[in-house]
């Protein structure tokens, strides 16, 4: 029979104290019956089977009854309920939604087979730590390297798509042969590049992106094969890639080869590619990286004067994402944290006081016999239950709020936009709600069975020991501690932002319209044919009403950083450790004007300025400090651009690489003085139009005229200047509204922490209070009373907050824009507003204090 | 002790139906006289000819749950104390549980009557 009862553990101790003598017994009958061992070996293989699903059956059926008792008892108390399931929804809502983010850009594994392998090579200039390569330097690479199974290139290039309805400017890449194969992921239909496709006079083909195909294709799958043109020129497509496949960027609609010629690998100093490899099995980043520098200082020997301090470099492919954007995201899980501490905390403090309430409850039910186990189950599947709401309701609030922070993902990053809600979101919920609700479901009801006899029952009995009261005020410390830390962090990036978007851009930012009109090649690769053009459009658009000036640039600030070219002064070979690069633009006559970028000295291009003319320039402000600093500059000569040029004026500075980048000195060239087909990357495309007002009206108008000058001309990026300078900080305008509203809801969560305690306090000293204003307190003493008491609270949860609002502000010093983490204002403003809240949350209960009356209380006792 | 929570409302006869034959058998054997977990046992034995021998795991489970629903009550009554056992518990059918034993033979009943207008007829021999 001990083998019986020991069986008979498998059933919950309740069932088994109710029913466990009476089914021993009838055990006992049965064997009594069996005469034979076989027989009595048979009832023991029945009876093991019967108690196992027996006594599943049975604790399924207590847990449904728990539950369902849980249930209604949080039915009745629907304020509380409520209240909690909210608690956990944000707290974990916000997490989960955040850790998604972070996961998503930070760690989950670029979509390609073995993406640890993937880097990205860059040449090292003095002063830049990245900078594309030159194809002769890209080539010698190759050829040098052990390192890399391949190594391939890219670069960006817009085109002009024909031929299929409205022209339309598409943005895709040029890329070696070997990309795609280094990449490692085959297409959706069709071929991908062979190593044949990039040779010098192969014919012309393209793969286009699944989106691209979907959108302008219709999805057709006989595309494959047939011909599209792209700037004036025909190509075959060999293939579409899979629709999770981009590369190097979201925006890439297709990829072209590169076709380099002899003369393409003359210019070393020509860097415009960017080497993509896949390094060879057990070969670490750093062996790759030190190969390649070694590489690079053998062809500084060989070609000292053009390679002179040209270093290499490999970062893997997942590390290339900005600082910025990487501490944008930490910030955000950090804020994340916190308010997970917060709602946690006042969770906890939910929980113990509805645990407290209920001591009465609970004694009468223990005194009557309720198992205690039984009460403790029904308070944790009451847990349970909060938390799988809440939980349910996390994943609700993650989903919908990830779209609306995928503006945190960054551009650059070869993924989809929109993080994918996955599986691992859910178990990540799922984790953080268990973790949450059986933390602080499991304390409290622990501490109520364990008080649960009749010291809870006895006449006039206060609950919430001191114990009790220290472990709740210390959580609401906590709240206040890390609301302050949210306040001044998110403060401090507030005031970071609005310094950042303070700084001047050095150019005109309102009413004025931009727009791209990228001339194709060979049809603009004559000056005199882009200057028709330019002509044409410029002369129409100056006319349209309200237009107060326009002209072209070969891309705007902010719009391309890059652009830049060595400078050379008086034929002195360049050294590049002194960082002599200056960045390089043409334009039209008025483009100074049309932006409002001040001339300080000399003149504008002009008309005048043609191929036949001595070639000048216009040089900004910094250029002139660099190279003459006490001298006049107008009429001062030097090289660049392969050309020898004389200053004709100086204008202000702008800042070309944003608002929180130092630029290099600027150069304008006329755009007339320029040989046919040379430096075909800086042809001005752009066009800036300054008008009088608001000028997104002159949209249509501006569309006309430039299908008038070329119906072939698509049209692209029409955006406001202003709008491009708002889109400098809109990353961090995310972030801080993300941060606001985190820390908003953290505020109002410890004011409410801190009314929650308080009012209970209050309630459980009311008969104290009614003593002391029968024996003579007056009003005032007991409102100070529960007034410092408050303020007691928020003080003591200042200070540690103001120690981890520094330290917190030290890890983000590369967002501050400058600021110093330890800034007194945002100090002195968090601090009070957090004072404010509290006072708030200390008023409510502090006048219930005053108002209890001593008569009532007295015969209460 | 159990927290009969919904005592106060309780369910109706036919929201029970169909009954399990476990149930509907402890029913039967309870509709005679009060009995106690083994005398069930034998008696539905006695009753299907041996075919059905509840466990006591399953009586119970069985007799918990109909505890529950009211169905049946433990009685505190006990037989003559020469026939009383006194480790046992008794149990009494309650009105509810005979209604829904009652409103399970016509719900069977029924059936049958179906099966026989379909020209589904057992076999008598």
């Amino acid at each position: 029979m001990k083998l019986y009862r020991a069986l008979l553990h498998l059933y919950p101790s309740s069932y088994r104290t109710e029913y466990g003598a009476e089914m021993t017994g009838i055990f006992a009958q049965e064997v009594r019956l069996r005469s034979t061992v076989l027989g009595r070996l048979w009832l023991w293989v029945e009876t093991f089977l019967e108690v196992l699903s027996n006594a599943a059956a049975v604790h399924r059926q207590i847990a449904r009854r728990d539950l369902r008792y849980s249930l209604r008892s949080l039915l009745r108390s629907p304020g509380f309920t409520a209240t909690a399931v909210l608690l956990v929804t944000i707290g974990i809502g916000a997490n989960a939604a955040i850790f998604n983010l972070a996961d998503f850009v930070l760690v989950r594994p670029l979509p390609f087979p073995e993406p640890e392998r993937l880097v990205k090579v860059y040449e090292k200039h003095p002063g830049y730590s990245m900078m594309e390569l030159s194809p002769a330097n890209y080539r010698d690479f190759i050829v040098s390297t052990s390192s890399f199974e391949s190594l391939a290139a890219y670069t960006d290039i817009d085109m002009n798509l024909l031929g299929q309805g409205e022209p339309l400017r598409v943005e895709g890449a040029i890329v070696t042969g070997n990309l795609f194969s280094t990449l490692g992921r085959s297409p959706w239909i069709g071929r991908y590049f062979a190593e044949r496709d990039d040779q010098a006079g192969a014919p012309a083909t393209v793969m286009l992106s699944y989106g691209f195909w979907q959108t302008e294709f219709g999805g057709d799958a006989s595309v494959v094969g047939k011909s599209i043109i792209l700037d004036d020129r025909a190509y075959t497509v060999v293939g579409v890639m899979p629709p999770d496949f981009h590369f190097p960027t979201r925006e890439t609609k297709f990829w072209r080869t590169f076709q380099f010629q002899e003369e393409n690998y003359k210019d070393r100093n020509d860097n415009w590619i960017i080497g993509i490899g896949r390094l060879k099995p057990g070969i670490s980043i750093d062996q790759a990286r030190t190969g390649l520098q070694l590489i690079a200082k053998r062809l500084q020997q060989q070609y000292p004067k053009e390679n002179e301090n040209v270093g290499a470099t490999v970062l893997s492919m997942r590390d290339e994402l900005s600082k910025q954007s990487r501490w944008l995201l930490f910030a955000l899980v950090g804020a994340a944290v916190c308010l997970l501490v917060i709602t946690c905390a006042n969770l906890a403090n939910l929980l113990l006081v509805r645990a407290i309430a209920r001591q009465k409850e609970l004694s009468i039910r223990v005194s009557l016999g309720a198992n205690r186990r039984t009460i403790l189950r029904q308070l944790l599947s009451e847990s349970v239950i909060l938390g799988l709401a809440g939980g349910l309701g996390a994943v609700g609030v993650a989903a919908a709020t990830l779209p609306l922070l995928a503006r945190l993902v960054p551009t650059a990053l070869p993924t989809q936009e929109v993080p994918p809600v996955d599986f691992r979101l859910l178990i990540l919920a799922l984790g953080l709600t268990a973790i949450t609700v059986i933390a602080f479901g499991v304390a409290p009801a622990i501490r109520v069975c364990r008080n649960a006899g009749l010291s809870g029952l006895r006449e006039g009995t206060r609950t919430g020991g001191s114990g009790s009261q220290r472990v709740r005020s210390a959580l609401v410390i906590a709240e206040v501690a890390v609301s302050v830390v949210l306040l001044i962090s998110s403060g401090l990036l507030v005031r970071a932002m609005w310094k950042v978007q303070e700084t001047d851009p050095g150019f005109r930012g309102e009413n004025v319209l931009t727009l791209r009109t990228a001339l194709p090649l060979p049809k603009y690769e004559k000056t005199d044919v882009r200057k028709q053009f330019y002509t044409k459009v410029l002369r129409d658009v100056r006319r349209l009403p309200g237009v107060v000036n326009a002209a072209y640039i070969s891309a705007l600030p902010m719009v391309w950083r890059g652009g830049i070219w060595p400078v050379v002064i008086g034929g002195r070979s360049q050294n590049r450790s002194e960082g002599t690069s200056a960045s390089l633009r043409y334009v039209t006559p008025d483009f100074f004007a049309t932006m409002g970028i001040p001339i300080l000295s000399g003149r504008d291009v002009s008309e005048a300025d043609t191929n036949a003319k001595p070639y000048v320039a216009v040089v900004s402000e910094s250029f002139v400090r660099r190279y003459w600093p006490d001298e006049s500059p107008i009429g001062r000569h030097f090289e660049f651009a392969a050309h020898d040029r004389e200053v004709a004026g100086v204008v202000k500075d702008v800042r070309v690489r944003g608002l929180e980048r130092a630029s290099e000195p600027q150069v304008y060239i006329p755009y007339t003085q320029v040989p046919d087909g040379w430096i075909i990357g800086y042809i001005p495309k752009d066009l800036a139009i300054h008008a009088n007002r608001p000028p997104q009206y002159l949209v249509p108008q501006v569309r006309r005229i430039i299908g008038e000058a070329d119906p072939q001309q698509p049209i692209s990026d029409v955006r406001t200047m202003d709008e491009i300078v708002a889109g400098e900080t809109q990353s961090r305008a995310v972030q801080t509204r993300v941060l606001m509203t985190f820390t908003a809801v953290a505020v109002f969560l410890a004011a409410l922490g801190i009314y929650g305690l308080l009012s209970f306090t209050v309630s459980l000293r009311e008969q104290e209070f009614g003593i002391r204003m029968a024996l003579g307190a007056q009003q005032g003493d007991i409102f100070r009373m529960v007034l410092s008491k408050g303020a007691v609270l928020t003080l003591s949860g200042l200070i540690p907050g103001w120690l981890l609002a520094y330290m917190s502000g030290r890890w983000l010093q590369s967002l501050l824009a400058g600021l110093k983490p330890w800034d007194i204002l945002m100090f002195s403003v968090a601090s009070a507003l957090c004072f404010a809240a509290a006072s708030i949350g200390t008023l409510i209960p502090a006048m219930r204090a005053v108002r209890v009356d001593p008569t009532s209380v007295m015969k209460a006792e | 002790m159990h927290i009969i929570w919904h005592m106060s409302e309780g369910p109706s006869a036919e929201s029970l139906l169909p009954l399990q034959p476990t149930t509907f058998h402890i029913l039967l054997s309870l509709a005679e006289e009060d009995r106690h977990g083994y005398a069930i046992i034998l008696d539905v034995a006695r009753r299907t000819g041996g075919k059905i021998r509840l466990s006591a795991g399953t009586l119970y489970r069985s007799i918990q749950r109909m505890l529950e629903l009211g169905l049946i009550i433990e009685t505190k009554s006990r037989p003559i104390p020469e026939m009383d056992d006194e480790r046992r518990r008794y149990y009494r059918i309650t009105p509810l549980g005979t209604a829904v034993a009652k409103a399970e033979v016509n719900r069977l009943s029924s059936l049958v009557k179906m099966a026989r207008a379909c020209g589904v007829t057992p076999r008598t021999t």
